[in-house]
């Protein structure tokens, strides 16, 4: 909640710079292993007041961003949140309405080309030649970027077997399974490792396995130095990556920070009580809400009870009071919300139905 | 070498190699960037090795001509010119020209393919000469057109095509004929930029291709017909073209038929590319 009042009376730098102070620790700890970052408090990406209309639509409707240099910054929503438009303003792609940027100390407005030279971009939808085979695509970014025919085919080669791919290199991509062709993709990204990636969902329609294989890409990126953006659906890609973490709604942010502070702008947490006897759940849920003055949902569970809490304190008390009423509590915990939980009260949407149906929809 | 797994997907067994990932990581070096030839050569580069993969894209350059040659040539040669052997001295310079004009409108279909794909985005956010995308397909394209020419004016030559031109008028008249597609494909491209479907850009460049073969002088001399097509077949740049090309086959071509070709030309590359070049730039 404190979070959300933030955001809204105040510009969103202010907010930033506060945060910054309680989550300096795990940023440090990652500069520290960066041998190619000067300052540590180098930003990556600047922006301010980006905005995108697409006819009557604010697709981005003022954003902005403040990226450590080495880092990995997750952009979270839902469909159609802006985030695919905010990243290809960011990767000179489209031009902004409104709003500055600075990327990696170059101009947005001004200064395209040299942003194009040291950034790169993996989109939304596979962004390779599926008529050509794996190897000749990345000799294909190889030769525009300017390495010879032999350098192109070695460095191809090279990130062919560092990203498993080594047997599928003379096939065409079309051939590929889908996590195959975003490993491509990713290494498409990659022929000569750029300062700053965008990654724009890279994990969306994989199955587990290939998405992490993608983390770990992401992981290792990182762990050279590059600074990488990455956008995605999932809340528990962005918990599971991401330093910081923006999430964005209508074209606007609606929070930032780290996932913990995020978790924390929602709430203190979130009680789980299951009973014994199912038949009286919904007489313990009377209880609950009573003694913690909040709205308890039931489960599908017949059992299980659920709900978030703004004062612990009450906790001890309600569950004391549900065995001084006969009620039978065979298990209860509280808990850190998850950033689902942190979506919903956000949002007023919850974010995992989202999910489930686009991956029917893929 | 690419004949197996149409039907199952490359078996997904070896995984990422963290050892060999760092390493290829910690490589940071930048070469020197490629300068604006080299970058249209690698497009080039591209364009062939589909042909490579799809061969059926030389369809449009050797069964076409084959097809449109022989239908032309006897389905109208007896009732247009009296005897197929006259009409084919008049006809092949203009059904050559329509037969490429035709088939340059896969050019902005290409480029349509890849916008709706992303590899576009890639390509537009790589340091590059940015026309060298489209350049570069398009010599590759010269290339597909030079086959088309010379498939065209071998059966030509069976069939009793006599150029009094020789092989320099000849030669002339395809390398003009070359220019001139390269000219009209930016025509292409730009509306390849701007209409959002393969269906809606092959319904439009219908539209355009149309009247611009048929309302011409390919099939038959513009003095027959009625004044008010007369005037439109006259400043046809298409007959403009076909003019010129059937002048250089048979030697009898003006500096003026061929000077007004290579400025017709010249306008099209100096209104279009830098046109399609500007949507290229700011697409959405
Ligand atoms: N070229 C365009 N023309 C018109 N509207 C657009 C265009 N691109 C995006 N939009 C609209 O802008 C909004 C934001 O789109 P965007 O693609 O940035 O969302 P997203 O967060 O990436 O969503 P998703 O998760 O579906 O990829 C959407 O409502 C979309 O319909
Ligand atoms: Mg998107």
């Amino acid at each position: 909640m404190t979070s959300k009042s933030v955001k809204e009376s105040e510009p969103v730098s202010v907010a930033i710079a506060r945060k910054g102070n309680l989550s300096n620790k795990s940023t440090e700890d990652t500069t520290n292993m960066e041998s190619s970052i000067k300052q540590p408090t180098k930003l990556a990406i600047e922006a301010t007041g980006l905005v995108k209309v697409f006819g009557e639509k604010r697709a981005v409707d003022g954003v902005d961003l403040a990226i450590k240099a080495g880092t990995v910054y997750g952009f979270l929503g839902p469909n159609g949140a802006g985030k695919t438009t905010t990243i290809r303003m960011l990767s000179t792609l489209l031009n902004p309405d409104e709003g500055t940027a600075i990327i990696l100390g170059h101009d947005l407005n001004k200064e395209s080309n040299a942003i194009r030279s040291k950034v790169s971009l993996t989109g939304q939808f596979a962004s390779v030649d599926e008529d050509l085979s794996g190897l000749e695509n990345l000799i294909l970014i190889g030769r525009l970027l300017g390495f010879s025919r032999k350098a192109a085919k070695e460095r191809a080669r090279e990130l062919l077997s560092a990203f498993g791919l080594e047997d599928a290199a003379k096939q065409q991509v079309k051939n590929y399974s889908g996590g195959m062709r975003r490993r491509l993709d990713i290494a498409a990204s990659i022929v000569v490792t750029p300062e700053l990636l965008f990654l724009d969902e890279p994990t969306t329609g994989l199955d587990p396995r290939s998405r992490n294989q993608v983390w770990d890409i992401v992981r290792a990126l990182v762990s050279a130095g590059t600074t990488v953006l990455l956008t995605t659906q999932y809340l528990d890609e962005a918990d599971q990556l991401a330093d910081r973490i923006a999430v964005i709604d209508h074209g606007k942010i609606i929070a930032e920070g780290t996932s913990a502070e995020l978790k924390a702008s929602v709430g203190s947490g979130v009680l789980h009580v299951r009973v014994l006897d199912p038949e009286k759940r919904s007489k313990a849920q009377l209880i609950l809400a009573q003694k913690l003055k909040v709205p308890i949902q039931a489960l599908s569970e017949p059992t299980a009870l659920t709900a978030r809490v703004t004062d612990t304190q009450l906790v001890a008390e309600a569950i004391g009071e549900l065995s001084h009423s006969g009620i039978a509590v065979t298990d209860f915990s509280l808990g850190q919300p998850s950033l689902d939980e942190v979506f919903l009260t956000l949002t007023g949407k919850p974010a995992e139905s989202k999910r489930k149906q686009d991956e029917k929809g893929v | 070498m690419n004949t197996s797994s149409t039907s199952s997907h490359t078996n997904q067994a070896s995984s990422i190699d963290s050892v060999k990932l760092k390493q290829a990581l910690l490589t940071r070096s930048r070469p020197k960037k490629a300068n604006w030839f080299s970058n249209t050569m690698t497009f080039s580069w591209r364009a062939l090795l589909k042909l490579k993969y799809i061969p059926e894209q030389l369809l449009d350059v050797t069964v076409f001509p084959i097809m449109f040659l022989l239908m032309f040539t006897y389905l109208f040669g007896g009732a247009i010119a009296g005897s197929t052997g006259d009409y084919l001295q008049f006809l092949l310079p203009g059904i050559l020209v329509m037969t490429v004009i035709t088939i340059t409108m896969y050019t902005g279909m290409e480029l349509n393919n890849d916008i709706s794909k992303g590899i576009f985005d890639r390509f537009r956010s790589l340091p590059i000469w940015r026309p060298s995308v489209l350049v570069g397909a398009l010599f590759v394209d010269a290339v597909r057109y030079s086959i088309a020419s010379l498939i065209m004016i071998g059966l030509g030559l069976i069939l009793g095509f006599r150029p009094d031109g020789g092989t320099i008028g000849v030669i002339s008249a395809v390398g003009l004929l070359l220019l001139f597609s390269f000219s009209l494909s930016w025509i292409w491209t730009t509306l390849g930029l701007v209409l959002r479907s393969e269906k809606s850009l092959m319904g439009v460049s219908m539209m355009v291709l149309f009247p611009l073969t048929f309302i011409s002088n390919v099939f038959v001399d513009p003095s027959t017909l009625p004044s008010w097509l007369q005037a439109f077949v006259d400043i046809n740049p298409v007959s403009l073209l076909v003019t010129a090309v059937r002048g250089l086959m048979h030697g009898v071509a003006t500096t003026e038929q061929i000077g007004v070709v290579i400025i017709a030309s010249l306008l099209l590359i100096l209104v279009f590319a830098p046109l399609t070049m500007f949507l290229y730039k700011n697409k959405n």
